[in-house]
């Protein structure tokens, strides 16, 4: 299984590599979201300060949507997906291996993203300690959450507008624990940041571990 | 010494699609080693044929068994696509990938390790005639009929125990269509099964030691092909009673 998803993995990233879809076109994307909340608030760093949290996480849920959406649109070209069901990888293997590629993909866009908030919002980067570990398990979370919610849209011809349908209120508890974490951080307190951190790691083992269960049957169901 | 088991065995096999019959009761047996052309106008259920072969189709009734694995139990199927080489109207390869990464994928994929599938990879490029630059150019800047060479590349280097050609000539040149036709003759003569779909009757025929035609909906007629086929096939004339029946339709 772990081969598996290595294979998977490291396939899904040589075809970024190539693309530079996430690069050329999701980054930038996230960028202009927290310029446009920035424009929408104000420019008072007083009121976007303390809105910095929510709004990079806001901005980082959209672009996961591309993300995922990226993820099996390179299946579909060409057929390929048939093609994954065909290879005879495991598709426990396959959940996770793409699982991991879009989580290093969105990793990378919160590293812009971080340096993008603390530029424009003026949010003081503290706790790096925590802010890393709240946004690994975050995007575990809704990287497992997206892959699940892809393979169930992806093959219907209404899986552009069905997966943010179904991803997002799914992924609102991740929103909501990951804010609260990195409102803590950013505001340099440590009074509950354990408990969200726990929300955030069972949010990000349950979805790991129910993809891993039901990617095979729902690779089937076409 | 007991005959070997059929590659393939269908008994009154039913494929639904959303309640659509694919195929209504198809009947049929495939033996090892055998190179089989499926014959029909479009619509009559090759495709759908070829697909319920390769596990990419699970039978709604009757019998189904391929490489002497059910093709009910979904585990089953899962097992059988690691035995099979399936070249459809798609290529399954990836766009954004030269040949050579796709082949290696393919091959890593199938359970060979990086040594093997690097060799094997090589081996069946040039095989193909997918050398040099065009080994390392992104496939979707290939031709259609290069990619077809690419997808075909994928099946040399599986080396599966049974190939399941839709159509394989189709987007071919000449050249290229004679190679793929000695490619079938060698994968014969190497034990491996083959079952084809194409409208190129002639050139079909010339290759295969039997031919079954598929109807839409009506019946299944078996053909001979012209004296001289099938010489590397073992007992091609014996095993063609044992196809009875069936009906097939595609939406």
């Amino acid at each position: 299984m772990f081969r598996d998803a290595a294979l998977v993995c490291g396939k899904d990233l040589r075809i970024e590599v190539r693309s530079r879809v996430t690069l050329n076109q999701v980054v930038p994307f996230a960028a202009v979201v927290v310029i446009l909340f920035g424009l929408a608030l104000g420019p008072d760093r007083k009121v976007l300060a303390p809105a910095a949290a929510g709004l990079f996480w806001v901005a980082v849920l959209l672009s996961a949507v591309l993300a995922v959406q990226r993820s099996f649109a390179v299946e579909s070209a060409d057929d390929a997906r048939e093609g994954l069901r065909l290879s005879g990888l495991d598709p426990a293997g396959i959940f996770l291996g793409k699982v991991a590629a879009v989580l290093a993909e969105l990793l990378v866009l919160e590293a812009v993203l971080t340096f993008a908030v603390a530029l424009l919002y003026g949010a003081h980067l503290q706790q790096a300690g925590l802010l890393g570990a709240s946004a690994i398990l975050a995007t575990i979370g809704l990287a497992a959450i997206g892959i699940l919610y892809g393979a169930v849209s992806s093959g219907l011809r209404v899986r552009e507008t069905l997966l943010p349908l179904l991803f997002l209120p799914i992924a609102a508890p991740v929103l909501l624990a990951a804010t609260k974490s990195w409102d803590i951080s950013l505001s340099g307190g440590d009074g509950g940041a354990g408990t969200w951190l726990t929300v955030l790691g069972v949010f990000a083992i349950l979805y790991v571990a129910i993809g891993t269960l039901a990617f095979g049957p729902l690779l089937e169901d076409r | 010494m007991a005959p070997a088991a059929p590659a393939v065995r269908l008994r009154e096999t039913v494929v639904l699609a959303d309640r659509f019959p694919l195929l209504s009761g198809m009947t049929l047996e495939v033996s090892e080693g055998e190179i089989v052309h499926l014959g029909g106008p479009n619509g009559a259920g090759k495709t759908s044929l070829l697909r319920l072969c390769a596990g990419l189709l699970a039978p709604s009734s009757g019998e189904a068994e391929v490489l002497g694995l059910d093709l009910t139990r979904t585990d089953e199927r899962r097992r059988l696509r690691r035995e099979i080489g399936l070249l459809g109207h798609s290529s399954f390869l990836y766009g954004d990938l030269s040949p050579r990464e796709n082949l290696t994928f393919a091959l890593k994929a199938a359970g060979l390790d990086t040594g093997e599938a690097r060799a094997r990879t090589e081996a069946a490029l040039d095989r193909m005639g997918i050398t040099g630059r065009l080994a390392t150019t992104p496939v979707v800047k290939l031709s259609a009929g290069q990619r077809r060479r690419t997808a075909i590349g994928v099946l040399v280097g599986r080396q599966p125990r049974l190939w399941l050609l839709d159509e394989p000539h189709a987007g071919l040149d000449q050249a290229s269509r004679d190679l793929l036709d000695a490619l079938v003759r060698a994968t014969r003569e190497a034990g491996s099964t083959v079952v084809f779909s194409s409208h190129e009757v002639g050139r079909a025929q010339a290759i295969a030691d039997r031919v079954i035609e598929l109807v839409g909906g009506q019946e299944v007629r078996r053909a001979s092909p012209p004296a001289g086929n099938g010489t590397g096939g073992s007992g091609t004339g014996a095993r063609r009673d044992a196809m009875t029946m069936g009906s097939a339709r595609v939406p």
